[in-house]
């Protein structure tokens, strides 16, 4: 596993305190997980992914990720409709572990996009990853 | 004793490396009040060739033993097994391994699964075959609660009444408690099962039939799979006689979505009903939300091909309360068992086998009309039929026990409506000489 | 060289062999399939199915095939076992023939009584012996392994709350606990509250009666617990659970570390499963069958499954009629050939048997621990029961992980010890020797584990490489599990 310093950390997305991150591409959002969250779990297997349209309140559940001997539950950053998911998933997870945040997983419409701001920008995540 | 290898100078020398002064020191965290205080009155000990005694002894107040010919199926069928399977399955190798969680050393247990799991699958007609439940009867409410797991809210479920009663109550016993509800479909006439208002039942996750039914009947299961369908729901089908499949079209080909029945027929001995074997299969889409143990196959670094258990995140050791079953032991060497069967008979094989079953059945059906006897159902069936005799069969029930053969099944206590019929079942351990004889005490 | 330097496994005599349907050829049998003497009946054409696409193979092509997938298989039949937890012991040969007594196989479960007496009496003798060696009054032997064990327990505990009254929605589980005890409790909708171990691995009483409420079901728990500690305060975590009308649910898993030394009822136990394949010997069958008894009080002996096999006068019977049972949860009567085993296996040792059995598990336990704690991570280090759990945290400098530890026994000819089990101890590796084993064998083990943490220090590729020896190496489950392939091809 890497160590904190060796972690990609973004500064152009924010982060949740369950390891997943929010990047703004004009009004919708597109959500994936972190290099550490990836780093974590281990070789990805499988990404149960919601239905476009499905409605979730920031820190839902929205879908797992699975490793060969881990599940890892997905929770939204924000609230909001998933209007894409990332079908590309289905056939490569690994793309996950490759390429953390080329990698999103669902884009969603924010019914909110002032919770934006209450996530972690890189900085505060990095004081939360080193506890 | 001579499982314990344990020399007393052993004893004293591993007890002085632990810092104890005797064994029972060992005990020192157990409280007092938690203790053993009353003797257990068991028998004294026996020697291996008093047990071999004893156990003969059991088996001689039997009524009936391994020569009876017993017309009885129900869910626990009599079919010759081959002494090779004795043998094979008996392997120390295969019989004293644990489940294949390390993977280098049991290859020969994976392969024989990963084996199984394709031989069943082509029997049934499905994608993915699990590597086995503990019977029919709870793979079957396991098959009702996957459907209801797919089916995500909806709280209902619909089985037919022909399914085995044992069947049923095992899956009232497992579903009830969640809140499920619980529909049975009637049975018409000619002894298959009633369709016709499926489409008033709202809130419907799964619909079960079981074909060939209780009453040995083979469901029409093409219709069955449009009206379910239509219905909203999924098609279980269920067996308790997976040889049928030799001869008769397989649910998987008329359109059932989960598969699941009782592979005793293949090689495991009826043993007062276990160890039996669940065979559990579906189509590909809901692998993912099976019960069960699966093996798939993979290469090592070296680039050779070999096996291990897969799709674990399914399970309880790793989901707990969120698995798709709680099931860990299943019946591993029984599977491993029924595809020896299976790869014994081979292709060629089963069908001859089934057909042999099936023409010795329509012998004896044909036999017991000309003695005067109705045959209940009308549907066709495989080995099993039902019957209702003209007068009391009682007595020659009884006249046929003391000649050795024990003659169907009475259904009044599984079916109030249906006190005096009785189930017959005819595999090819029983010869025409004999259903000739049964013939003869009915005219009589 | 000595006998305990050297190693077991030397790679061996192994064969390679295909898949079943690349041998054979159409038109052979492996078994003899009597003669038609009867008429060909009529069959509807529209019913007929195509032919089964098995393969055609004589009795010789199956007789190899098996056989050689054998060799490439580990029993304890093979070498020690030492799995923590599953009680790998020696599986007594004499089991299998009294299993395979004629006329006990050949019994069809739904005969009437008085035909089956001779298969109810070992019920009926099996049930009092458990309930014998467990403390409690009555035992269904209907369960077919641990984990239906538990699923019945629930049931009860749920049919005795809506018998009281009042249905509750939660229950109480230890973070050691075995994933099978949440998924049993969730089947009968119960919400599965965790239960932080403490510091010494233990239960806290206080936390207990913290989390106990008038909504809460009852308690799961294994004692000896997981980590191979006896739970020491069981009767004052009975007593706050009780207090609350909860019931204490014990899973006998590790059962075989204590075989005369406790009495469930007494620890305040209400419902206890066994495992006959662990502590009473049957065998694991490269996973199964097993059998998983329940063992209640005589207040839950109602809630039993039915059929129940009851005594009267000199014989035996079937009775259904118990209006508060939990129902059937097995077609027939259980796994019933392992309870043949399981019989005869407690004919055979008596009760002294039994007890010493006990004994020597502990003892083989607690030696093992001693002999390795100097270069093993002992997270808990009290004197054990039959289990003792080490971790890997002596090796991460090395980077050297249990997996790998475990992978290079493989090479020395040992199964590996459970690893990564219980969740709270990281990098656990639990040993779990049996009374089976002699001292000869577990002084070997030792040395060999020893070897192997030296290894890890001067070789530590050779670790994560292992193992060496056997017919396949480590095997790509990542690439199993992204692309399963969990049939062969069809032939068609």
């Amino acid at each position: 596993m890497k160590e904190i310093e060796e972690l990609k950390l973004p500064d152009d997305i924010r982060y949740t305190d369950d390891h997943e991150w929010a990047k703004i591409t004009g009004d919708t959002v597109l959500v994936g997980v972190s290099d550490y969250a990836q780093d974590q779990m281990g070789d990805v297997v499988f990404v149960e992914l919601p239905a476009i349209g499905d409605t979730f309140a920031k820190g839902d559940e929205f879908g797992t990720l699975e490793s060969v001997k881990a599940v890892s539950e997905l929770y939204m950053p924000m609230s909001g409709e998933v209007i894409a998911v990332n079908t590309a998933l289905a056939d490569s997870p690994e793309l996950i572990n490759q390429q953390p945040y080329a990698t999103w997983i669902v884009e969603i419409k924010p019914s909110d996009p002032s919770e934006y701001g209450q996530l972690h920008d890189a900085a505060s995540y990095l004081q939360l990853l080193k506890g | 004793m001579r499982y314990l290898p344990h020399t007393p100078e052993e004893i004293d020398a591993m007890l002085a490396a632990v810092g104890a002064a005797s064994l029972d020191e060992l005990f020192a965290s157990v409280p007092a009040d938690c203790r053993m205080t009353r003797a257990w009155d068991l028998p004294a000990p026996k020697t291996e060739w008093e047990l071999n005694d004893h156990l003969r002894a059991l088996a001689a107040s039997m009524g009936v033993n391994e020569q009876t010919a017993v017309l009885v199926g129900a869910g626990s069928y009599h079919h010759h097994i081959p002494e090779t399977i004795r043998v094979l399955a008996g392997r120390s190798e295969f019989l004293t391994a644990y489940t294949p969680y390390q993977p280098e050393m049991a290859q020969g247990t994976l392969q024989g699964i990963f084996e199984y799991q394709t031989l069943t699958a082509r029997l049934l007609g499905v994608d993915v075959v699990n590597a086995s439940m503990y019977d029919g009867a709870s793979a079957l409410a396991e098959a009702l609660l996957m459907g209801l797991r797919i089916a995500k809210k909806k709280r209902r479920v619909a089985v037919a009444r022909a399914i085995h009663p044992h069947y049923r109550a095992v899956v009232r016993a497992y579903l009830e408690p969640a809140g499920f509800e619980i529909v049975e479909l009637d049975t018409l006439d000619s002894g298959r099962t009633d369709l016709g208002g499926l489409d008033a039942l709202d809130d419907l996750a799964a619909v079960a039939l079981q074909s060939p039914n209780f009453f040995g009947v083979i469901e029409d299961l093409d219709s069955a799979a449009a009206a379910i369908h239509q219905a909203g729901a999924l098609f279980v089908a269920c067996f308790t006689e997976p040889l049928a499949y030799g001869l008769y079209r397989n649910p998987g080909s008329c359109g059932a979505d989960i598969v699941c029945g009782e592979g005793q027929s293949f090689g495991l001995p009826r043993s007062f009903g276990g160890p039996n074997l669940g065979m559990f299969g579906c189509k590909e889409p809901f692998t993912r939300n099976m019960p069960g143990r699966l093996v798939g196959e993979t290469r090592d670094v070296e680039g050779r091909r070999g096996y291990v258990l897969t799709l674990a995140t399914r399970e309880q050791h790793i989901r707990r309360e969120k698995a798709t079953s709680n099931i860990c032991s299943n019946q591993g060497i029984c599977a491993l068992t029924a595809a020896m069967y299976m790869a014994s008979l081979g292709g060629t094989g089963i069908r001859q086998l089934a057909r042999l079953n099936y023409d010795r059945s329509e012998y004896l059906k044909n036999l017991l009309i000309k003695a005067g006897a109705r045959i209940v159902f009308a549907g066709p069936t495989f080995n099993e039929f039902v019957v209702e005799f003209a007068a009391d069969f009682r007595p020659v029930r009884e006249r046929l026990l003391a000649k050795n053969i024990v003659a169907g099944l009475e259904l009044g206590t599984l079916y109030p409506d249906m006190a005096g019929r009785y189930l017959f079942c005819v595999t090819e351990t029983i010869d025409r000489q004999t259903m000739d004889t049964i013939a003869a005490e009915v005219g009589a | 060289m000595s006998a305990t330097s050297e190693p077991l496994g030397t790679g061996g005599l192994i064969f390679n062999e295909p898949l079943l349907w690349h041998k054979g050829r159409k038109g052979r049998t492996g078994m003899s399939i009597p003669a038609g003497d009867v008429p060909a009946a009529a069959i509807d054409d529209a019913l007929l199915g195509e032919p089964v696409d098995f393969p055609d193979l004589s009795e010789i092509d199956v007789v190899r095939h098996y056989t050689r997938l054998s060799q490439w298989n580990f029993g304890v039949d093979s070498g020690m076992y030492p799995l923590g937890s599953c009680t790998m012991k020696y599986n007594p040969k004499t089991n299998e023939r009294q299993a395979a007594t004629p006329a006990i196989a050949a019994a069809h479960p739904m005969l009437a009584d008085e035909l089956c007496q001779g298969t109810l009496r070992l019920l009926f003798e099996l049930q009092r012996s458990l309930a014998a060696i467990t403390g409690l009054d009555a035992v269904s032997l209907q369960p077919a392994a641990g984990a239906h064990g538990e699923l019945t327990g629930m049931l009860i505990f749920h049919a005795w709350h809506r018998h009281q009254g009042a249905q509750r929605r939660k229950i109480l589980i230890p973070d050691t606990a075995h994933g099978t005890n949440p998924a049993s409790a969730a089947l009968c909708g119960y919400q599965a509250v965790a239960i932080k171990s403490d510091d010494r691995g233990m239960l806290d009483p206080a936390l207990v009666a913290e989390l106990m409420d008038e909504d809460t079901a009852g308690i799961m728990l294994t004692n000896p617990n997981t980590l191979g500690l006896f739970e020491e305060r069981i009767r004052e975590i009975a007593a706050i659970v009780h207090a609350k009308g909860g019931l204490v649910y014990g899973d006998g898993a590790n059962m075989n570390a204590v075989l005369g030394v406790i009495d469930a009822k007494r620890c305040g136990i209400d419902v206890l499963h066994l495992n006959l394949h662990k502590t009473f010997s049957t065998p694991h069958g490269g996973g199964g069958p097993g059998a998983g008894p329940v063992c209640v009080t005589s207040e839950l002996e109602p809630f039993l499954p039915v059929p129940r096999v009851v005594k009267e006068g000199g014989s035996f019977r079937l009775d259904s009629d118990r209006p508060l049972s939990v129902g059937r949860i097995h077609a027939f009567h259980g796994n019933f050939g392992i309870l043949v085993r399981a019989y005869s296996y407690i004919l055979t040792m008596g009760e002294a048997g039994l007890k010493q059995a006990s004994r020597l598990a502990v003892l083989n336990a607690n030696y093992i621990k001693e002999q390795l704690k100097d270069v093993l991570h002992l997270p808990y280090d009290r004197p054990c029961m039959h289990e003792c759990v080490f971790s890997d945290l002596n090796q991460q400098a090395q980077k050297i992980t249990t997996l790998d530890m475990a992978k290079r026994l493989i090479d020395y000819g040992y199964h590996p010890p459970t690893i990564y089990f219980p969740l709270v101890v990281h990098g656990a590796l639990m040993i779990e020797p049996t009374e089976t084993e002699c001292k000869d064998d577990l002084d070997q083990f030792i040395a060999t584990l020893r070897t192997i943490v030296r290894e890890a220090e001067e070789q530590p590729d050779l670790l994560r490489q292992a193992p060496h020896r056997t017919k396949v190496r480590r095997l790509d489950e990542v690439q199993a599990a992204r692309c399963p392939c969990l049939i062969g091809p069809s032939a068609g």
